[in-house]
């Protein structure tokens, strides 16, 4: 009887291995180089037109923070009206991480979800989808920050007395 | 002409530290099974630690936007706001991420919504 069930769980795990083999034959690898000069070029693209403009607004008068808040502010505002005139998804499968590693991509992943489940309405759809992403970006990328905070402010603190 | 030459420079950084970023995203992408949501993730976190080592702040000296426009930049201005705070105090070092990240996050919020409101779904062109 046992003898039998671990004949059996061989014999699955030989059939599993044989169709990754056989899936892997159609799977088309990705284009590494050609991927990655595009998402190079165009996240280049992308930082090099937010410091042009910043540096616009700071010969402005305007401070070195606000101008980034303000250059910060049209970036995710122009990603998510093209997320939502629906410009972004062909903009992303051209230039891949170009578009998504920028503050764009973290911008289009909150109104990419919402869009799609706005059927269960203005609060319990869009509402909630708006963080399917950027929910963990915001949960991981704060609670580090105020440890960070926190362990600052407790070695000035050892270091002031 | 050395002034134009050094302005110049700036912007090469930019392209170049902005565009290396998302060159490793890109590879992240292509040669893991990493979903783009943890990618972004681990973005915005080293973005954090390396800030809390001082390793950030120079990069940010020398690209300026290359820097600060990618995930990691989001990340090392949420640490970089901690760190300030912490200096005051300790209910501004709780503040002090938030803070420094406000306007990008309530407007992506705000933002958002409305747009997710006023837009119905397209399928992407060309399928």
């Amino acid at each position: 009887m046992k003898d039998s069930d671990e004949k059996e769980k061989k014999l699955r795990k030989d059939i599993g291995k044989a169709y990754g083999d056989y899936v892997k034959q159609f799977t088309p690898s990705p284009a590494y180089v050609s991927n990655g000069i595009k998402a190079f070029l165009v996240g280049g693209l992308i930082c090099t037109a937010a410091f042009w403009l910043q540096k616009r607004l700071q010969d402005g008068g305007m401070s070195e923070t606000d101008a980034g808040a303000f250059v910060t502010i049209l970036l995710v505002v122009s990603a998510q009206l093209l997320t939502g005139l629906g410009v972004f998804d062909s903009l992303a499968k051209f230039a891949g991480a170009g578009v998504i590693v920028p503050i764009t991509g973290f911008a289009n992943s909150m109104v990419a979800p919402a869009i799609e489940y706005k059927k269960e309405g203005p609060v319990l759809g869009v509402g909630s989808k708006l963080f399917t992403v950027a929910g963990p970006v915001l949960v991981c990328g704060i609670s580090a920050a105020v440890a960070v905070g926190l362990i600052y402010w407790m070695i000035g603190r050892i270091q002031g007395v | 002409m050395e002034g134009i030459l050094n302005g110049l420079m700036d912007y090469v950084w930019a392209f170049v530290i902005g565009g290396g970023f998302c060159l490793i995203g890109q590879i992240l992408m292509d040669a893991t099974t990493l979903t783009a949501p943890r990618i972004l993730v681990i973005f915005v976190v080293s973005g954090v630690i390396l800030q809390a080592v001082g390793l950030y702040e120079p990069l940010v000296k020398l690209a300026g936007n290359g820097a600060t426009v990618p995930l990691p930049g989001f990340g090392y201005n949420l640490a970089k706001g901690a760190m300030e705070g912490a200096e005051k105090g300790f209910l501004e070092a709780i503040m002090g991420p938030l803070k420094a990240t406000s306007a990008g996050i309530a407007v992506a919020i705000a933002f958002g919504y409305v747009i997710s409101l006023i837009f119905t779904p397209k399928s992407p062109k060309g399928n």
